[in-house]
């Protein structure tokens, strides 16, 4: 009980609050049925149709989400890069922006063979 | 800002361009490809990846040459350039070559040997209506060069982080080629997901292995792990289950026993051209990469490693040969072979001297050209069903094609080392390397499975031109120029090699020195 005592503590903390969160919204919430609440879940908008009884159906979401995670890592890179521009001068300059085109062809190929379009 | 004041001037690091001109070139070309894939109208695109592809990989070609000699670290000792990394640079360019001339190919099938549509679901109507208007695609060019481009990296990363770049880069596009056939799509997804799921598998034990070395040397450079090695101040188990993992990543790369299960099914299920570069190309650069890591960052603990290599040879050479005797698939027999190949090399990876690095160059040199040409064979022997490729279909081939038969005769006769060809030269450097090792039992254990091995290689033979062809048998295609360009060049090196090896050797002789 010396150093990892903090580490239990936020555990124990942790567990209350999930466990305090579940019951606690369980007495004090209202319990209204309609269709909208048995739906899927995607961020708010109308769920995609899925086949009757299962079967494939399009992720349309996920050349979006690629391409997401592509520029994400690409912001990973640049905000230390502005942080330090001046430290590293041109060099920094040339080898960001040898990156950046590089992202941007992989980005020119989705766009130009149809992954940005919904349908 | 203060903190900024306080950072100054970052050093710049520097990067010697020239020096790794040929992967800049490789990827410069790749991303080229990329972009005509995105702007180039359908029609022109194939003529036009076949013709970049191909200048890209001369182009970088011409610049290996003209770095000939070069023997230093460079951007920052995160690349070695030097004789074994040169000599694997030209030869798998030079196999690239090969493999790209099989790829392009499209007299055979009509729309090459590869799919138009990878991600349609084998058999459904979306699958039918792309292949009926004829749709295909080229995108495997590109993926090709950036593979190229992991392979020239992988072998001459004189660092671990590197090297694992390197080994992702060059993996990723050929997870992807691996599913991109257009015959037999289960058994191509097959081969892709088995690939993909033991390849990932099998970085992570290589990852890990960096992990300890690093926890071991403080430094990912190959030159600082070794030298930690020598002082033996740190946690020798460390060292010792970093160096296990990092090794058993790099045989899973080489398809050796007991890390070979996924070659034949990977090999037979990989559409054709992809297979032979597969199983020539990532082959050198495994290699290249085994021996620097063993050469260069763990000399000091070659008689820790030497008795596990001993134990891998043998059994990659005797599990290889006897599985192929049993095969009566073409392509899965080429498999297992290649996995009894990678054992005759590994006989001469333990040497653990300059003749070692010589005749591991060598040997690469003899069995990629051989085997490439293999595998552009197998693309020929077709039936309506695509490539026939169960042995018995072969019947009598050597009656009704003679010119086809006899030179996959001539590749199978080098692979059994039988003399005047490559086969024989390549067998006959890795053995004595091993010899002057002094491991004499090893080499008797690899001249025994030379002979099971010759055993099904003759068999092959026999059933080609000494049995009644079959009344429905499979025709031989005539090819355009790229197949019949890519099997010439094949019987080509494989009969000089054979003949007059010596300048050949001679260059893995003077390239068999490593920098530090």
């Amino acid at each position: 009980m010396n150093i990892w005592a903090p580490i239990l503590v936020l555990g124990g903390i942790a567990l209350a609050f999930a466990l305090v969160s579940v019951v606690a919204g369980s007495f004090t919430g209202p319990r209204r049925y309609n269709r909208a609440r048995l739906d899927s879940y995607e961020c708010g908008i109308e769920p995609t149709p899925q086949p009757a009884g299962g079967g494939r159906f399009p992720i349309k979401y996920y050349v979006t989400a690629m391409l997401f995670i592509v520029f994400d890592i690409e912001i990973v890179f640049l905000y230390p890069w502005a942080v330090t521009f001046d430290a590293l001068k041109i060099f920094g300059l040339v080898e960001m922006l040898l990156f950046i085109a590089t992202v941007f062809i992989a980005y020119t190929y989705v766009w130009r063979r149809g992954g940005l379009d919904w349908d | 800002m203060t903190t900024l004041a306080a950072v100054g001037v970052i050093p710049t690091p520097s990067i010697q361009y020239a020096a790794i001109a040929p992967m800049l070139i490789i990827f410069g070309v790749g991303l080229v490809g990329v972009l005509v894939e995105a702007f180039v109208p359908r029609g022109l695109r194939h003529v036009t990846q076949v013709v970049i592809t191909l200048a890209g990989i001369v182009a970088a070609f011409v610049s290996v040459v003209v770095l000939a000699g070069t023997h230093r670290v460079v951007v920052e000792g995160a690349v070695a350039i030097d004789g074994p990394t040169l000599f694997l640079w030209g030869l798998i360019l030079a196999l690239a070559f090969l493999a790209v001339l099989t790829i392009a190919e499209r007299a055979l099938d009509p729309g090459g040997a590869f799919t138009g549509s990878a991600a349609a679901l084998p058999g459904s109507a979306a699958e039918r209506e792309v292949s009926a208007a004829g749709i295909t695609a080229t995108e495997v060019f590109p993926l090709t060069l950036f593979a190229v481009g992991g392979m020239m990296l992988f072998p001459a990363a004189n660092d671990l982080l590197t090297m694992f770049v390197g080994l992702e880069v060059l993996s990723l596009p050929l997870y992807l080629m691996c599913g991109l056939a257009r015959r037999r799509r289960l058994l191509s997804q097959e081969a892709a997901m088995k690939y993909f799921v033991l390849g990932a598998y099998s970085s992570g034990f290589f990852l890990f292995g960096i992990a300890l070395l690093y926890g071991y040397a403080g430094s990912f450079r190959l030159a600082a792990i070794a030298s930690a090695a020598s002082s033996q101040l740190g946690n020798d188990g460390l060292l010792l289950g970093g160096m296990a993992l990092l090794t058993v990543g790099l045989l899973f790369k080489i398809g050796a026993v007991p890390f070979h299960s996924w070659v034949p099914d990977v090999y037979q299920g990989a559409p054709t051209p992809v297979t032979g570069f597969m199983a020539t190309a990532t082959k050198a650069a495994g290699f290249g990469a085994l021996i620097r890591v063993l050469y260069v960052a763990l000399p000091g603990m070659t008689w820790d490693w030497r008795p596990i290599m001993w134990g891998v040879a043998i059994l990659t050479m005797v599990v290889g040969s006897v599985l192929a005797v049993t095969q009566n698939d073409v392509k899965r027999m080429l498999a297992y072979s290649s996995v009894a190949h990678a054992g005759f090399i590994l006989t001469a990876v333990i040497a653990a001297t300059r003749l070692g690095t010589a005749s591991v160059l060598f040997y690469l040199a003899t069995y990629g050209f051989a085997t490439i040409g293999a595998f552009a064979i197998v693309t020929l022997v077709r039936d309506s069903a695509g490539e026939a490729t169960h042995l018995s279909q072969w019947a009598g081939l050597g009656r009704r094609s003679p010119v086809v038969a006899g030179s996959f005769a001539l590749f199978l006769l080098a692979f059994a080392g039988i003399p005047l060809t490559s086969g024989f030269t390549g067998k006959f450097a890795v053995f004595t390397a091993a010899l002057d090792a002094g491991a004499a039992p090893v080499v008797i254990v690899g001249v025994l499975s030379s002979a099971v091995a010759a055993f099904f290689y003759i068999r092959v033979i026999v059933v080609m031109f000494f049995s009644a062809p079959a009344p429905d048998g499979p025709t031989v295609v005539i090819p355009s120029a790229f197949t019949s360009v890519a099997v010439a060049i094949g019987v080509a090196v494989t009969v000089v090699l054979g003949v007059v090896p010596a300048p050949i050797l001679d260059l893995a002789n003077r390239a068999s020195l490593f920098v530090r």
